[in-house]
């Protein structure tokens, strides 16, 4: 059979991975762009995100799309909800001092994790998609849900790169990424402003988890790969630059999506982990230019 | 040779000999209980010359610990290398492994070589995972019962027996704690130090830190696989649970609870710690919430530890 | 009898982007004088030493120490040859004690191999002692340096240098920040100093600078504008233009 088919459909496959990661990765990149931290619960803010919509899918009923439009809605604000608590109660007390924020955020995503296997439990539970419209092509069938990922994260990223650029509180955040104690000697409120990066990145983070859920499972060991894979984005594209970031989503998402046609999804995994711990050791400032240093 | 910080080197015989006395009180049960506490311990005092004495935190030292689990548990079990030599070559496993992480990770600081480290050791982890058919992976290896015992310089050691076991354990146990006070107390320790109160001053004051932190890196490594190398000979087992994320939390727990930078508290944080573990997870699954809520806790107002607390308040020789 | 020359720069630059911060000094320093560098803010002073102790590289130009060529020396080993360096900011082991922040530095010079056997821990704190004595910090060996007062400090810098033995100490604006009494009792042990090295002074205070430097170098935008003896650098025409006209 001819090979070109199966390409189109890794390519599809890449791009819906890419588009999930673009969101993911933005998350973390923003919080670490912003605060010069790194959140290694950000992994559990996805997983919530996506047990928030197998939630939302099993307490209303009714059509799956009004429930989907509930979680896309409901589950971020209050993951986003969760995050600013956490950043007053933890990560502000310890002054963001990036070791002990760490350290904590791995608590974090100890705590998270294990309240969700007490509650939630250890089975991966699917969830319905909005809708089944099914789009032919020539060879095969491709679930239309799959592009409205796409479409989502874009337009989600769009508006992102609008608010950066634009909007009040992107002013604010820029301020304080080139220089905190300048801003905060303009009247900035930068405790604030932190609370409301973290938060963001966490709902950002949480918006991909309910857009994967009809497509894969909610579980509550689910968050791990996106954080891994997040981490590989961020560092490969350069720490806390959003054009690096996207750019790198989509070459490591299809590369992923290629890769694992051929290899096993272990030795993809070896390769891509080693790859980025050595990105790291050589050329800190990420493969595309430079940006922010940890 | 004068002995530095005698009052500490007393601390340590006393502890030691209560160790000791320990095994003639205590039930079956809680000598292996505290066998397990004192190889993890000299895990735990592996991990902290880097992290407590040298500053430099690793999130990814279960690799360490597994170099010499495997180093040492695949030579016997394929190889049929007898135990000691087993046990030596899982040192050097730990060893060499820590040296050539160290000479790339350690062109990294703070975050960066957290992340750095973190990332070889998920690397390490999945390479026991994908070569599975030799490790085991998961299921882990069980090493032959030929393998349960057997002769140092003619004497004859039999490991199914718990005071054995924990005789060994106790006398390796003793061995690195001596040789951590020699080093942490003499000049090397205050090169450590140094690296971790200001590095750029250290720099200035004539010294290479890349070859001070890759030296503490690489002891501290060969520690880790010493202990690793020990708890799999002595209870027969190797798997890859060992080199998860989650051990390399663990002992930065067990440091961190003990309190960092002082020679006795990984033993204390490492003693306090699996005690607790061990009775949180007769109760419940979700013992690591535990883990998450203690991590927070000690962050945010106890950052000391157990006796950094101690040594800052009251004891000042106790470091 | 001819000078020895200790130091030398040919062509020394340093840009950061399109600053030019040094831009190609030649320079000579004399075994055994104390040597003062001034020049306006933005100069390029502490860049410059900061090339000669080899803490940044230079973008051009050599640097020759002890009649030999050290450009290419990192920091470490140029301290080794014998160029000490003490920080504009306080740069000090905040949590040890006085006397161990000394010790590290005496046992870069009596243990210089953390590997292999040297002097005694014993010997590392009697030398400790000595240059603590030689600064007037002896009595405060087991005070926690971080706590010290701030001029305290500044003495426990030098004595970490003096541990050193230099052949020569480069100190960048060392009397920032001090009261007058502290700054008379620093320029007691400066002079002190100076019998045994070569002295290379950063500094502002001219009443320091005339009561120290045997000669004086004058810095402007990067570039080597006068050099002479005290006397010489004040009744220079171009230096009073670009530098002492200006209100202090």
């Amino acid at each position: 059979m001819d090979i070109a088919p199966y390409l189109l459909l890794a390519t599809l496959e890449g791009l819906v991975q890419a588009s999930v990661l673009m969101l993911t990765a933005l998350g973390l990149s923003l919080v670490f762009g912003v605060m010069r931290v790194v959140n290694v619960a950000h992994g559990e803010f996805y997983m919530l995100g996506a047990v928030g919509a197998w939630l939302c899918a099993t307490l209303i009923p009714g059509h799956p799309a009004i429930s989907f439009a509930v979680a896309l809605i409901v589950a971020p604000l209050i993951v986003g909800l969760l995050a600013a608590l956490a950043d007053r109660a933890i990560l502000q007390r310890i002054n963001y001092n990036p070791e002990a924020t760490i350290v904590s955020t791995i608590g974090i995503s100890y705590i998270i994790q294990q309240l969700t296997l007490m509650t939630f439990g250890p089975d991966a539970r699917a969830v319905d998609p909005p809708f089944y419209y099914n789009i032919r092509f020539p060879w095969f069938g491709y679930s239309s849900y799959k592009f409205f990922i796409i479409g989502v994260a874009v337009a989600l990223v769009a508006t992102l790169w609008l608010l950066m650029k634009h909007s009040k509180m992107g002013l604010l955040m820029r301020a304080t990424q080139y220089d905190r104690e300048t801003a905060l000697n303009f009247g900035i409120p930068v405790g604030r402003v932190y609370s409301a990066v973290f938060a963001f990145g966490a709902m950002m983070a949480a918006v991909a988890g309910v857009l994967v859920v009809p497509n894969s499972q909610a579980h509550y060991l689910m968050g791990h790969d996106p954080l891994l894979m997040s981490f590989i984005v961020v560092i490969v594209g350069g720490l806390g630059s959003i054009p690096g970031t996207i750019a790198a989503a989509v070459l490591i998402g299809l590369s992923d999506g290629l890769l694992s046609v051929f290899f096993s999804p272990t030795l993809a995994k070896i390769a891509s982990t080693l790859l980025v711990a050595l990105v790291l050791v050589f050329k800190p400032q990420g493969l595309f230019g430079k940006a922010g240093r940890i | 040779m004068t002995i530095p910080n005698k009052k500490l080197f007393a601390l340590c015989l006393v502890v030691l000999a209560l160790l000791f006395m320990a095994q003639f009180v205590l039930s079956n049960y809680l000598v292996l209980a505290l066998t397990r506490i004192l190889i993890l311990a000299i895990f735990a005092m592996g991990y902290n010359m880097l992290m407590g004495y040298t500053g430099l935190l690793s999130l990814g030292h279960a690799m360490f610990f597994a170099a010499g689990l495997y180093a040492a548990g695949l030579a016997n079990y394929y190889g049929g290398v007898s135990l000691p030599i087993a046990f030596v070559i899982g040192i050097l496993g730990g060893g060499v492994l820590a040296f050539v992480i160290g000479l790339l990770a350690l062109r990294t600081q703070t975050v960066s070589f957290m992340i750095v480290t973190l990332m070889f050791a998920q690397v390490a982890y999945l390479l026991t995972l994908y070569f599975s058919n030799v490790t085991g992976g998961d299921q882990g290896l069980t090493l032959p019962t030929a393998s349960r015992s057997f002769s140092l310089f003619g004497l004859a050691v039999d490991l199914t027996s718990p005071m054995v076991r924990f005789n060994i354990a106790l006398t390796l146990f003793a061995v690195v704690l001596i040789g951590l006070f020699a080093v942490t107390q003499g000049p090397l320790g205050r090169l450590f130090v140094a690296v971790r109160e200001n590095i750029n001053r250290t720099e200035m004051l004539g010294f290479d830190t890349y070859r001070i932190r890759l030296l503490a890196f690489t002891i501290s490594g060969a520690i880790s696989g010493l202990a690793g190398a020990l708890y799999g000979l002595m209870f027969g087992f190797i798997g890859s649970s060992f080199a998860e994320f989650r051990s390399s939390i663990e002992v930065l727990l067990f440091t961190l609870v003990g309190g960092p930078g002082t020679l006795l508290g990984p033993l204390v944080g490492t003693g306090v710690m699996t005690m607790l573990i061990d009775r949180l997870s007769g109760m419940t699954s979700a013992y690591l919430i535990v883990v998450g809520v203690l991590l927070i806790v000690i962050n945010l107002w106890f950052p000391k530890g157990i006796l950094g607390t101690i040594r800052d308040r009251w004891v000042p020789w106790l470091k | 009898m001819a000078e020895v020359i200790l130091l030398k720069t040919r062509g020394l630059k340093r840009h950061f982007g399109g600053l030019k911060a040094v831009d190609g000094v030649d320079f000579t320093l004399r075994k055994g004088e104390i040597r003062a560098i001034i020049g306006p803010n933005g100069a390029g002073k502490s860049t410059f030493v900061s090339l000669l102790s080899g803490r940044i590289p230079p973008s051009e130009g050599t640097v020759e120490f002890d009649g030999q060529d050290v450009t290419a020396l990192p920091a470490h080993r140029r301290v080794r040859l014998g160029i000490a360096y003490t920080f504009q900011i306080t740069n000090i082991y905040p949590s040890m004690s006085v006397l161990e922040n000394v010790a590290v530095a005496a046992q870069s010079r009596l243990r210089p191999s953390f590997l292999r056997k040297g002097a005694s821990e014993t010997e590392i704190e009697d030398a400790a002692r000595a240059a603590l004595a030689a600064v007037g910090l002896d009595d405060r060996l087991d005070e926690v340096a971080g706590v010290l007062a701030y001029g305290h400090q500044r003495l426990l810098e030098v004595a970490m240098g003096l541990a050193l033995e230099p052949k020569l100490l480069i100190l960048d604006e060392p009397t920032q920040g001090l009261s007058d009494s502290e700054i008379a009792n620093f320029i007691e042990v400066v002079k002190r100093v100076a019998q045994s090295s070569t002295v290379l002074l950063i500094e502002h205070n001219m009443h320091v600078v005339m009561s120290l430097a045997d000669r004086i170098t004058v810095l402007e935008r990067g570039r080597l504008l006068a050099e002479g003896s005290p006397a010489e650098i004040m009744n220079d025409k171009a230096v009073q233009a670009a530098y002492l006209g200006e209100p202090a």
